[in-house]
């Protein structure tokens, strides 16, 4: 490990990262990482949540299958298509119709006009965080409606029994039941959105440095290693990508590790009640 | 009563908010999903022709197909599934079968989840300085090699989740008739679980199909076909996903075409796939 002797625990905390100065650190592509995970987590749980709870209790019988096969189908799209769809026709129309009024309307305005103020490009990390959040989207999904389906039904209608709403059964019976399958599904995708690649090489513009605006081309572990590994020349700088490889293996491992150990447990707990 | 009335209210409007955000969030996800394969029609269709399947890819600037990179993706595929869905087989059948609550059995699926959802692109670091730096090149070997690392932890998953729905009593009636354990495997479980894990084994297909970070530092990439399929195994070959992905990033406009047909192609792979698998998985359970 050239780059570890080289630069030791720097290598996380600097954000330089220049090949030809052979000057490398982490910390763009660790933020970039981090922070496309957090925008895609912020969307995904929620509307993962509220389709799994769609499907278990609010959709007409008939359209629960179509509709369940429709969301697992996005799963099954490779992210190298999410990737060049995201690239060609999701970034342009959303330069145009949404980061464009977005950031002319918030330039005045403190904190919000930096985190989305700047020039637009369509591509950056605002982009690959709301792909990663269409992605990671169905494992939430399938996850929470697994759990939500083994909700006993006496407790549903007991609580109905006593003059509950659909959204007191659910908030207040249902979710805290289910609440480590929840979470687990939730780590499981989390560590999906850590270690996508193709779709966030695509859309979040390679750009080695922590820029301010959300809007503003970034990159991540990933995209770094996949865009930058079959052209980086001399050892220390591969060895630098493989030692960003190691990074993010580890930090999946400890999401991952985290995530089957909540849902074993929530398997354990389901033995135990029937 | 005014109190009560207010409050009865508020729960009402909770819950009518409730209802519509849940429909809402449903909605965006079907919205997505017409919004990409509707992308993906559009641009993939026009871009389709006969040449994709009889001509090898272009230098920049002129026609041609994806003859050689349909060619690298099958061959790789081919080599990955028959490599590793054995291992797969034999793995989750020890899960399943001879290990079910055993410590090791435990260590095992718990590394097996992890890889199972291990980003792919550590995988071709992995496989990468194992194969490609031992070899001192870039090879098809080392591709396939990677895309078995990512075959196996599917096929071991469904495997044994198969085999764990057929009944007890299958096994225990076999048994009494005097069946030895590997016969009753052999002729019993595994015949009652093979809807099942012939699904597992086209999942895996239809995940590699579109896999392409590992394949980036391992087959890399090649402009041409080599015929002599022990020499091209030996030297960089060409991928669906890894062309698509060269092409796409080129500033080049007949580069783009090529690269939305490739991604047509195997968005319909895809997809066929997992729906067989779903229809297979339907048949089982009926």
């Amino acid at each position: 490990m050239p780059a570890f002797k080289a630069f030791g625990f720097n290598f996380i905390i600097t954000e330089v990262w220049s090949p030809t100065r052979e000057r490398f650190g982490a910390l763009a592509p660790i933020y970039g990482t981090l922070i496309t995970s957090l925008i895609a987590m912020l969307i995904a749980v929620p509307v993962g949540i509220g389709i799994a709870i769609f499907l278990t209790d609010l959709c007409p019988r008939p359209l629960r299958r179509p509709i369940g096969i429709a969301v697992e189908l996005l799963a099954g799209i490779p992210s190298i298509i999410y990737g060049i769809w995201g690239f060609f026709v999701f970034a342009p129309w959303f330069q145009l119709h949404v980061q464009e009024p977005v950031a002319n309307a918030v330039t005045d305005i403190p904190v919000l006009g930096t985190l989305f103020g700047g020039a637009v490009f369509g591509i950056g990390t605002f982009t690959a965080g709301l792909i990663l959040s269409i992605m990671i989207l169905p494992f939430i999904s399938a996850v929470t409606r697994d759990v939500l389906e083994t909700v006993p039904s006496v407790l549903k209608e007991a609580s109905y029994g006593l003059g509950a709403t659909s959204w007191e059964v659910m908030w207040k019976v249902c979710l805290p039941f289910c609440q480590t399958g929840v979470v687990g599904g939730a780590m499981l995708a989390l560590g999906r959105a850590l270690g996508e690649t193709m779709a966030v090489t695509f859309v979040i513009g390679n750009a080695h440095k922590i820029a301010p605006s959300l809007f503003a081309p970034g990159t991540s572990i990933s995209a770094s290693i996949a865009n930058e590994f079959t052209e980086a020349t001399g050892d220390l700088y591969r060895s630098a990508l493989i030692e960003l490889g190691l990074l993010l293996f580890v930090i999946t491992f400890i999401v991952l590790a985290a995530a089957q150990l909540m849902l074993r447990q929530m398997e354990r707990g389901k033995g135990k009640a029937t | 009563m005014i109190a009560n009335r207010a409050l009865y209210f508020r729960r009402r409007l909770v819950n009518v908010v409730f209802i519509v955000l849940s429909v809402s969030a449903a909605a965006f996800g079907l919205v997505w999903l017409t919004f990409i394969l509707g992308g993906l029609l559009v641009d993939g269709i026009s871009a389709l022709s006969p040449t994709l399947f009889t001509e090898i890819t272009p230098p920049p600037g002129s026609k041609g197909g994806l003859a050689n990179a349909i060619g690298g993706s099958v061959l790789m595929s081919v080599i990955a599934v028959s490599v590793g869905t054995p291992i797969g087989l034999f793995a989750g059948t020890y899960l399943a079968e001879y290990a079910r609550h055993g410590k090791l059995a435990f260590v095992v699926r718990f590394v097996n989840d992890i890889l199972l959802s291990a980003p792919s692109i550590v995988i071709g670091l992995f496989v990468y300085e194992l194969v490609v730096v031992r070899m001192g090149h870039f090879s098809a070997w080392a591709g396939a090699a990677a895309l078995t690392v990512i075959v196996i932890p599917v096929v071991v998953r469904t495997t044994e989740n198969m085999l764990l729905l057929v009944p007890n009593g299958l096994r225990e009636a076999a048994s009494a008739l005097g069946a030895p354990q590997n016969f009753v495997i052999k002729s019993v479980t595994w015949k009652a679980a093979r809807a099942g894990i012939i699904t597992g084994v086209l999942l895996a297909v239809a995940r590699i199909s579109g896999e392409t970070a590992p394949l980036l530092f391992t087959a890399l990439g090649n402009s041409g076909w080599n015929w002599n399929l022990k020499d091209a195994m030996n030297e960089p070959m060409a991928s669906l996903p890894a062309v698509i992905y060269s092409f796409a990033t080129g500033p080049y406009e007949d580069q783009h075409t090529l690269a939305w047909a490739g991604a047509l192609l195997i968005t319909a792979t895809v997809l066929v796939l997992s729906i067989i698998a779903r229809v297979l998985e339907n048949q089982k359970r009926t």
